[in-house]
């Protein structure tokens, strides 16, 4: 009963995407020289690597369910673009967040001036507590959106049964909040999990010395300063490992929630009383502050160059928004391609479901170095700067919009199948008036993901970069190491304003398409 | 359309014309050909007398080169530093670049054949005068900084400076590095990266002191007009450092990369070294620097490593670094 | 004549076997305990449940290979009968192309189809903003529009009250009588099966019996017939 041409694209999508990660993994490790070993710290590494990973994405969850409570049964002037804006850390450039949040939690910075006006001695941010801060800064945001998709997921008409049963609060959340939360968090948490996991410069940099080292660092080091392939080559497959090990653990334990199809009735979520509207107050508020003041900061830092930033910033910008809207169709088509074969088979989706989250355990570091191995026969990697930016971003942004795409698909299969399947609606048809509009909201959120993500990329393009190819990211990096902090500052915002912009056009796109 | 037909004509002439001319490819740091970078210069230089068309690939050098093998693109490869200069010379890509080095002006003896230093500086560590009022006389004195001063430093495993700087304690300590560095540690405030990073902590007023180079006050000085930002010089030396430029050895273009080396050399291009790099040119007599750099206080004393006393040490001095800024 | 041949459908602990035929236009409903397997029944012959052994035939044709949208079959199920971000209009299109690249004949054709159900004026609103009755409405102008000669419903209307729901199955009887379709209704309700059907198929213990008269069947129940209405 598969759903003849869309199954055929979407294993051809998967067969691709396994591609590009395997084979240049594969380049790699044919031209490693010697014969690979760990090295002292290693272990060190491994460790805090895992350790820093599952409590920034414990706490990143744990605090992402009041916050979307709270926002999904509060309505208040402001709300959407409350909700826009919050999103904006992940999709922060590291290196930005990094400075953002330093001039909010930093030894100088917002917080601890505020603690010295009351008489109270600074705190340092620098330290395990300062990689937890900064990851759960960077990434309570999609944490929240995915919980509250979770709630705006439940059809309205499961609340009225709910509120015409009688149901205590305690009860609604038993019945309908915890089966919701079951299916949505442990995928939140392998996300955040795997971003963590694969986090560096945010890591060292707050964690305030080598203790700090994650597996990423030890990659980058063995790349781009050691050159020993052999070793980058055994650093990503433990990570890999790592990764698969948690994918792994979380397939088992992802349920779906199956509450069947609503008449996309808008939520009737209440809460009456005192007590849940402070703590909803305090949830919503805490979290803007938390996440909007480093933006502010940026905003500040950054204005003042803004206005004059030189020519080739915005030709740059240019060159980034290019890619990133490249990355964006690309990433968007295979994602759906993937997530609706997923949902839909029932031979195969275990393997391809794992190739679709299968670049997130990747290095993008080694990546890049494969495709450099794998494209440098044939052609001047420098001509190709651009292509393989896209295909980096591409396998980078995937398993975030799939992950984001398959629960849904999945619904959307539960409720909708046997009716399309009974009216003969399929292959392009049912992906233009049934697939995409009933997916609309987050195949906007997941190509905004993906535009701002490919916006902020920089990891890969170091060895492929000529000057006609310098991206956003890229300038922003050189103008700091010539001395240029204030036109960094400027481009930098530059940088934020584009990734939110371009993230917040497809998002309203896809909200504004669902309700249509 | 019809000037979209005069465009492919013009085009096509353009083409035809760059067949004929020798084209001369320079592998340079990601730095270089930004409008903030020596780049454009140096092309404009050298392509006004050279008949050829000097194209810079920039990006990664050593790993570029590593993973090119016999089939790099390039010609001559500029902004190699002295502390990766042992592997690139293993990895043998590299002849003798011919020329007369009496004209170098730096401060250590260079005998090498194959690579020609064009610019070089010292790490040091820079404070900011109207934070740091009393800063540190002595790389010693380092190790016991008044409670609260906070230095930020680079990762030596990530960035060639903060490779120097170990290098640098390991020169002056020898097989007391590592206790120099868990009497610093509780005053690095954090470890970057790289250099960028950093600079930009320091520059915010985040920490007290960061480890830079002997010639970065010469950027706010003159860029800036601010004197406030100066180089700690300590009496126990200052770690060289040095940015070179080679010829590969299976170039096809051999006479146009001799020409861009000889005039690497010369003072035309030497000029163009200080603004441009921030760093000091390396065959300029000290009286020929631009207005305002011989003012720069710079320190007595240089070390230097050789390539194979930098690459015997690199390991341990890391792993010490390592080891004790982990505790 | 719509046949059942030596057919089991088998899941898990799930027999049921079916060997029986009904004539085209019959109307033939379909009661039995709960989880006895009506609407699995009514899913083979949909074609979302591919029976382990034996033929589901129409007019003597193995319906087997053919995909759920190629069948000679309409199937109303308990609910999500209509897509709710498409207008009444478009649901309704969806049953004439389901491409819907409709002519200008075939819209005009929708139309006519809403007025017939009473649903006039309404093509432009979307599912959300009807009533229980109205989208059962709509559902069965589709079916009117598809014309296929097999009708299969899995009880579309049980949400309903009684006054609508005798309604809607006086609408489906007039709907039978236009497109002469054969109709197969599972029901709870025998009073539905009396009013509706002059056929009944009891579902039970494995067996799916073959259709004998309502009134037969009720005057004198078999016993699992009697227990099941107690």
């Amino acid at each position: 009963m598969a759903r003849g041409p869309v199954a055929v694209i979407g294993t051809g999508a998967a067969v691709c995407v396994a591609a590009l990660v395997l084979l240049p993994l594969g380049a790699v490790l044919m031209r490693a020289s010697t014969w690979p070993a760990f090295a002292p710290g290693d272990g060190q590494a491994v460790w805090f690597t895992l350790w820093q990973a599952l409590v920034s994405a414990v706490v990143s969850c744990v605090l992402a369910v009041p916050v979307a409570r709270a926002l999904a049964r509060r309505r208040f002037v402001g709300r959407e673009v409350l909700i826009t804006l919050m999103g904006a850390p992940f999709l922060l450039p590291t290196i930005v967040a990094v400075m953002g949040l330093i001039a909010v939690f930093g030894r100088s910075g917002l917080a601890n001036q505020a603690l010295a006006a009351v008489g109270v001695p600074p705190l340092s941010v620098y330290g395990a507590q300062g990689v937890i801060l900064a990851h759960v800064f960077l990434n309570l945001p999609l944490a929240v959106r995915m919980v509250l998709q979770g709630w705006q997921a439940i059809p309205a008409e499961r609340f009225r049964l709910a509120e015409s049963l009688g149901f205590a609060p305690a009860q609604v959340t038993r019945h309908l909040e915890v089966p919701m939360l079951r299916a949505i968090l442990p995928g939140a948490f392998a996300v955040i999990f795997v971003i963590c996991l694969t986090s560096f410069a945010v890591a060292l940099t707050l964690g305030g010395g080598p203790k700090a080292t994650t597996v990423e660092l030890a990659i980058y080091q063995a790349v781009r300063f050691d050159f020993d392939l052999g070793r980058a080559a055994l650093l990503a497959g433990l990570q890999f490992a790592l990764c698969a090990l948690v994918a792994v653990l979380v397939w088992h334990v992802v349920t779906q929630a199956g509450f069947g199809a609503g008449l996309d009735r808008a939520p009737v979520l209440r809460a009456q009383g005192v007590g849940p509207l402070l703590a909803d107050g305090l949830a919503i508020g805490g979290t803007a502050v938390f996440l909007l003041l480093p933006l502010g900061t940026i905003a500040v830092r950054g204005l003042p160059g803004l206005l004059e930033l030189p020519d080739a910033v915005w030709a740059a910008a240019g060159r980034s928004v290019t890619v990133a809207l490249a990355s964006t169709g690309v990433t968007v088509a295979t994602a759906l391609a993937l997530a609706l074969r997923v949902s839909d088979a029932r031979w195969g989706a275990g393997v391809i479901d794992a190739v679709a989250l299968l670049p997130l355990a990747t290095s993008g570091l080694v990546l890049g170095t494969g495709l450099f191995l794998l494209v440098q026969p044939w052609a001047a990697p420098s001509s190709l700067a651009l292509p393989v930016t896209v295909a980096v971003n591409v396998a980078m942004s995937l398993p975030f919009v799939y992950r984001l795409l398959l629960p849904e698909a999945r619904v959307l299969r539960a409720d909708y199948g046997r009716l399309s399947e009974s009216l003969g609606l399929q292959g392009i048809s049912w992906l233009r008036l049934v697939a995409v509009p009933r997916l609309a909201r987050p195949l906007g959120f997941g190509a905004g993901l993906a535009a701002a993500l490919s916006m902020g990329d920089l990891g890969v393009i170091a060895l492929f970069a000529s000057d006609q190819t310098a991206t956003l990211p890229l300038v922003v990096q050189r103008l700091m190491g010539a001395y240029r902090m204030d036109t960094a500052a400027g481009a930098a915002l530059l940088l934020v304003v584009i990734s939110f912009g371009l993230f917040w056009a497809f998002d309203w796109w896809g909200r504004r398409y669902a309700t249509v | 359309m019809k000037t979209s037909i005069l465009a492919t004509g013009l085009s096509c002439i353009a083409l035809a014309a760059s067949a004929e001319t020798p084209v001369l490819t320079v592998y340079a740091g990601d730095y270089f050909t930004s409008e903030w970078g020596p780049g454009p210069a140096i092309e404009a230089g050298f392509e006004a007398f050279c008949a050829c068309d000097l194209q810079f690939s920039t990006g990664d050098l050593l790993p570029r080169l590593m993973l090119e093998g016999q089939r790099t693109q390039a010609d001559v490869v500029i902004g190699l530093t002295t502390d990766v200069l042992a592997r690139a010379r293993e990895a043998g890509f590299f002849g003798p670049h011919g020329q007369d080095l009496a004209a170098l002006t730096l401060p250590v003896a260079w005998p090498d054949d194959t690579f020609l230093p064009f610019n070089w500086g010292h790490t040091a560590f820079i404070y900011d005068t109207t934070r740091l009022t009393s800063p540190p006389a002595t790389l010693a004195a380092m190790r016991d900084l008044p409670d609260g001063v906070t230095v930020v430093i680079q990762d030596p495993r990530t960035s060639i400076s903060g490779l120097a700087l170990v290098l640098w304690v390991k020169s002056v300590y020898g097989d007391q590095a590592g206790a120099f560095w868990s009497d610093l540690a509780p005053h690095i405030l954090t470890v970057t990266k790289d250099w960028s990073e950093s600079y930009g902590l320091f520059t915010s007023g985040e920490a007290d002191m960061v480890l830079s180079y002997t010639t970065s006050p010469a950027y706010h000085i003159m860029a800036e007009n601010d004197l406030s930002k100066q180089a700690a010089l300590f009496p126990e030396g200052h770690y060289f450092m040095a940015e070179t430029v080679g010829k590969i050895a299976g170039t096809d273009q051999p006479e146009l990369a001799d020409k861009f080396l000889a005039w690497v050399l010369t003072s035309e291009f030497q000029k163009t070294v200080p603004a441009a790099n921030w760093s000091l040119p390396a065959a300029l007599p000290q009286a020929d620097w631009p207005e305002g750099w011989s003012d720069l206080p710079l320190p007595e004393k240089v070390l230097f490593l050789t390539e194979d006393a930098a690459e015997a040490l690199r390991v341990e001095a890391v792993e010490e670094w390592r080891a004790a800024l982990s505790q | 004549m719509l046949q059942f041949d030596d057919v089991l459908l088998a899941q898990d602990d799930f027999r049921l076997t079916v060997d029986w035929s009904v004539g085209a236009g019959a109307r033939v409903a379909v009661i039995g305990p709960s989880g006895a397997g009506k609407s699995t029944l009514l899913s083979a012959v949909a074609g979302f449940f591919a029976p382990r052994r034996g033929r589901v035939l129409w007019q003597g044709a193995d319906l087997g290979p053919l995909n759920p949208g190629a069948r000679p079959v309409t199937i109303l199920f308990q609910d999500q009968n209509l897509f709710p971000h498409l207008t009444l209009a478009l649901n309704l299109g969806l049953g004439l192309r389901p491409d819907l690249r409709l002519s200008a004949a075939q819209k005009a054709q929708v139309d006519t189809v809403l007025d017939r159900v009473g649903l006039a004026g309404m093509g432009a609103r979307k599912p959300p903003q009807l009533s229980g009755g109205q989208i059962g409405r709509a559902s069965l102008a589709r079916a009117l529009l598809r014309a296929r000669p097999v009708l299969l419903l899995d009880e579309p209307f049980a949400a309903l009250g009684p006054a609508l729901k005798a309604e809607m199955l006086t609408l489906v009887g007039e709907i039978a009588d236009e497109t002469g379709a054969l109709v197969m209704m599972v029901t709870h309700d025998p009073a539905d099966a009396r009013a509706f059907a002059a056929l009944t198929v009891l579902v039970a213990e494995g067996v799916a019996h073959a259709p004998v008269e309502t009134a037969v069947l009720f005057a004198d129940p078999p016993p699992a017939l009697r227990a099941y209405l107690g």
